[in-house]
């Protein structure tokens, strides 16, 4: 009782010794408000070049972070951030946007485009691509009411070989003309 | 030649003058009565005070937020030197209103000139009267050291010398100058001792203008007469680009740094060497925070700048009164818009964590700054920060400079305004 009650004391007088300068670490907020800048309010961008990342996954996000990190994923900035943080930092970033809302987006699609993308959707991507895009299986990002102009940057990275397509979505993605491809972009841009 | 604006900000109608027709000044100014318990007053509506207003909201419904403001509108710093370059046309896509922002979170937006800051008694004195805070946030920025420069007057030189160093009609006068200029003019740009607004902002500006003068006035050239002994910042990327675009026509001159002006003859004078004649001259003063900063005494030991706490932005001069932006000494961190947005939102989880009696978070922060070097290509720096020993210091083996010019970071240079504007702005 009497060592308890000294271990006690002992834990007051560090605290009041440290006085203000003990500070918590950075919260899961602390971290992800510093994206939002780019990356909009609460990860809702404003696009049109910078993806939104609310409502994106956990392991989506975490996935990229590291490619990002390594250098798999090319970059312009995001390699450069990314070495800033620690895995557990992805982790802890990526759990608070998949938690924040879906930001829907309003933006000048073409709706034959997009029907067409539906029916593409539904019969090439929907295994991974779940929920119309709004979800995806484990570490596939999602897709919905992202902007445009960031997808079509993404798609033509990825048909140059710049970014490295998961093999179940080359299997996908090759027999499928330029056209289908836009025409799936625009149905998921407008998924909201 | 003019950037696509439709990539802006139009479509979310942000960046509208028109939306300003609903005014969020509460009726009596300053002198208004507590709404509730708890009051946050910010002094400064730019890159960081509007984020601190609107996170103090976002984190703490129950405390009352008043933001003062002395303009109606705001004008982005950042991509004003594409309207001195000719790349935007004016300053409708960086101009910016308060009343989304105010609505959107139930900001109280008044809009003063605060004339003194009593940090004793807690309050904030504007023209419409005083108002009392438990806990004031002040976002000044900067303003200018004129006196360093023998023959400025600060009323009448800025008309013939424009720093352009805030943007709103001193841009729009610096690109008067250059489009009036004759073929075959000196255009010179005049860069202080750091730290300064904007790193790499003086060597955007040189590119920008000489991109113009190539295009439309053959012959002539930019002097960059830089105070520092080299390009402040992404200096091998500035370098890359005017060796690759502007060879000939800027002419850089490290550590020659401009002591006096005279507009009459039209000439700066430099330490131990003769004067140096342009036709347009932009000249760049020598910066410290904020005049209401240094009014309130909340700068250190240099008279210049405001020391603040690492985690929290608190002063160390006066209790209960945070410093953020350009204002403040950041440690590691530039004065940059990304950075002040970054601070703002360490500083307002810190004010709602002590307003609450909550333990302190450690801050971390980014930023991220692009130039303009050409009117396809970009550059960057980005950084990640943290605390360590009680400084803010640059994460080991973060961040960092563009590899090469870019046109996918002009892309995403676009990309970074319009959403940081929104940011600031809903």
């Amino acid at each position: 009782m009497i060592q308890r009650s000294a271990t006690w004391a002992l834990a007051a007088l560090v605290s009041l010794c440290a006085g203000a300068a003990v500070a918590a670490p950075p919260s899961a907020a602390m971290l992800s408000n510093a994206c939002a800048g780019c990356h909009g309010t609460n990860g809702g961008s404003a696009g049109p070049s910078m993806p939104s990342l609310a409502g994106q996954s956990k392991e989506a996000i975490v996935d990229a972070m590291k490619k990002f990190k390594s250098g798999e994923r090319p970059s312009t900035i995001m390699g450069r951030l990314a070495k800033g943080y620690t895995d557990a930092d992805f982790a802890t970033m990526g759990d608070y946007f998949s938690r924040q809302k879906l930001h829907p987006t309003r933006q000048a699609l073409d709706p034959a485009l997009v029907a067409r993308g539906a029916a593409l959707q539904e019969a090439n991507c929907s295994r991974c691509h779940l929920e119309d895009g709004k979800e995806g299986k484990d570490d596939t990002p999602a897709m919905a009411s992202q902007w445009l102009p960031y997808l079509q940057m993404q798609m033509s990275m990825y048909l140059s070989g710049q970014r490295k397509m998961p093999e179940k979505m080359e299997e996908k993605v090759k027999p499928l003309s330029r056209a289908d491809l836009e025409a799936l972009l625009h149905f998921y841009a407008s998924v909201k | 030649m003019t950037l696509d604006r439709r990539s802006f900000l139009k479509a979310l109608g942000v960046g509208s003058a028109a939306s300003l027709a609903a005014c969020a000044t509460p009726g009596g100014g300053l002198s208004m009565a507590k709404s509730g318990g708890r009051r946050v007053v910010v002094v400064g509506g730019g890159y960081g005070g509007t984020i601190a207003a609107k996170y103090v909201r976002m984190l703490d419904a129950s405390i009352e937020v008043v933001l003062i403001e002395r303009n109606r509108q705001f004008v982005s710093c950042p991509f004003s030197n594409l309207v001195v370059g000719g790349m935007l046309n004016d300053l409708s896509t960086l101009t910016v209103g308060y009343d989304k922002l105010a609505a959107n979170h139930a900001i109280k937006v008044v809009y003063d000139t605060v004339t003194g800051i009593d940090t004793a008694a807690k309050t904030v004195t504007g023209s419409t009267g005083t108002i009392d805070y438990d806990r004031l946030i002040v976002a000044p920025g900067v303003d200018f050291r004129f006196e360093e420069l023998e023959g400025y007057d600060p009323a009448t030189t800025p008309e013939i010398m424009p720093h352009a160093w805030k943007a709103g009609p001193q841009t729009l006068l610096l690109r008067r100058q250059l489009e009036a200029m004759r073929p075959g003019g000196t255009v010179i740009i005049s860069v202080p001792a750091t730290p300064f607004r904007c790193p790499p902002g003086p060597y955007e500006r040189a590119s920008m203008i000489a991109m113009y003068l190539k295009r439309s006035k053959p012959g002539s050239k930019v002097v960059v007469l830089d105070a520092n002994p080299d390009i402040v910042s992404k200096a091998g990327l500035f370098r890359k680009a005017w060796a690759k675009h502007y060879q000939g026509i800027i002419d850089y001159r490290g550590a020659k740094r401009v002591t006096g002006v005279n507009p009459r003859n039209m000439t700066v004078s430099i330490e131990g060497l003769e004067d140096v004649k342009g036709d347009v001259i932009n000249v760049i003063p020598p910066q410290r925070a904020g005049d209401i900063a240094r009014a309130a005494k909340l700068t250190g030991p240099d008279n210049r700048w405001c020391p603040v706490n690492a985690t929290t932005f608190e002063s160390t001069v006066a209790k209960n009164v945070h410093v953020i932006g350009d204002a403040c000494i950041a440690g590691a961190m530039p004065k940059s818009g990304y950075s002040a947005n970054s601070e703002a939102k360490v500083c307002a989880a810190n004010v709602v964590a002590l307003m609450n009696g909550r333990e302190t978070i450690e801050m971390s922060g980014i930023n991220t700054c692009y130039s303009f070097v050409s009117e396809k290509e970009a550059v960057s720096v980005a950084g990640v920060y943290a605390v360590k020993g009680g400084a803010i210091i640059s994460v080991p083996n973060s961040g960092g400079v563009s590899p090469d010019l870019s046109e996918t970071e002009a892309i995403y240079a676009k990309s970074w305004i319009n959403n940081i504007l929104v940011e600031m702005t809903t």
